[in-house]
């Protein structure tokens, strides 16, 4: 073994960032099988791997497009479930590096998997080298990942193609599990589920995954209050 | 999917992203927007799901697409590997069809 690896594997945080990005990789290869499936192209599929990078926004805007909703529902879906990397990236302020340049690019990384790993760290030094192992790491097998699925989309695509409408929301049902841990998200998803419910058969399609968001905030009103 | 909804999707979400980054020091959230933000994912989530599981095109309806989310949601559940998670729903959905 070489050295940069060894130095590498002999430091838990580093070696346990790096094996999150390669557990990464079966999320993008599913990632892009789905996306051929759904008609994309493999150049769009692989683009959006690369500019995107937000798992649970690249899985619902190719969902809601698939599923014949408006490209307005699939951005603000796709928007409002990317909010949160926000509010990590605040959290991870002192992380962060300070020349503004590479700020900017560390910003791309800032994503669950490099959030969590980052936090999980007792000291600073731990922390940073733990959020940009960790996001390189997944930032490369979740485009590798992507590029496989594109390949074997085209092969396999086609059997899929029958039960692709349910294939998305079970991967929403797969997304959402590591959310829901906590008391206050679990309410959360409850109640959107519920207000999702509700609504479908009184407004206009693409508006009930928008009032089912408005329950984080009740929820958070809610939590406070006890 | 079109070229613009991708270029969009990434303008959003890098926006995010960057101005969190941009605005970290001078900002702090309250724990209450904190925790708004993060309970904004699972609530948005399991709208889409009922949405995707349930829509009918206006009407609420159970049916082929039912079976196959929870078949997916039970697999899902049972820590099955994610890509089986889809097959499982795909294929049960599929039969449905047939059936």
């Amino acid at each position: 073994m070489n050295n940069p690896l060894k130095a590498l594997w002999s430091k838990e945080h580093k070696r346990d960032g790096f094996l999150l990005g390669v557990a990464v990789g079966s999320f993008g290869i599913t990632f892009g099988v789905l996306a051929i499936s759904a008609g994309l192209s493999g150049p769009k599929a692989a683009v959006m791997s690369l500019v995107v990078f937000t798992g649970a926004s690249q899985f619902a805007a190719v969902g809601i497009v698939n599923s014949g909703g408006e490209p307005i529902s699939a951005l603000g879906t796709a928007l409002l479930l990317s909010a949160r990397n926000g509010a990590y990236a605040l959290s991870l302020s002192q992380v962060m590096p300070n020349k503004l340049s590479r700020r900017l690019l560390a910003a791309q990384l800032v994503i669950d998997e490099s959030a969590a790993m980052s936090k999980a760290q007792s000291n600073l030094q731990d922390a940073k080298e733990a959020f940009w192992v960790t996001g390189l790491s997944v930032f490369f097998f979740w485009n590798a990942g992507t590029l496989v699925g594109i390949l074997l989309g085209e092969v396999v695509g086609d059997p899929l193609v029958w039960g692709l409408d349910a294939a998305f929301p079970a991967a929403f049902v797969a997304l959402l599990l590591p959310h829901i841990k906590e008391r206050g998200k679990r309410r959360a998803a409850i109640l959107g589920a519920g207000v999702a419910l509700l609504t479908i058969p009184l407004v206009p399609s693409g508006v009930p995954v928008v009032l089912a968001a408005s329950s984080a905030a009740i929820v958070s009103w809610g939590e406070s209050r006890r | 999917m079109t070229w613009l909804l991708i270029g969009a999707l990434t303008v959003g979400c890098y926006f995010f992203k960057a101005s969190g980054v941009l605005a970290a020091g001078n900002l702090r959230l309250s724990s209450n927007g904190e925790s708004a933000l993060s309970y904004l994912t699972p609530a948005v989530l399991s709208g889409l799901i009922m949405v995707q599981t349930f829509d009918g095109g206006g009407t609420l309806e159970i049916g082929a697409i039912t079976i196959g989310v929870v078949v997916g949601a039970i697999a899902a559940c049972a820590k099955t590997p994610f890509p089986l998670v889809l097959v499982l729903a795909s294929v049960a959905t599929a039969i449905t069809r047939l059936l």
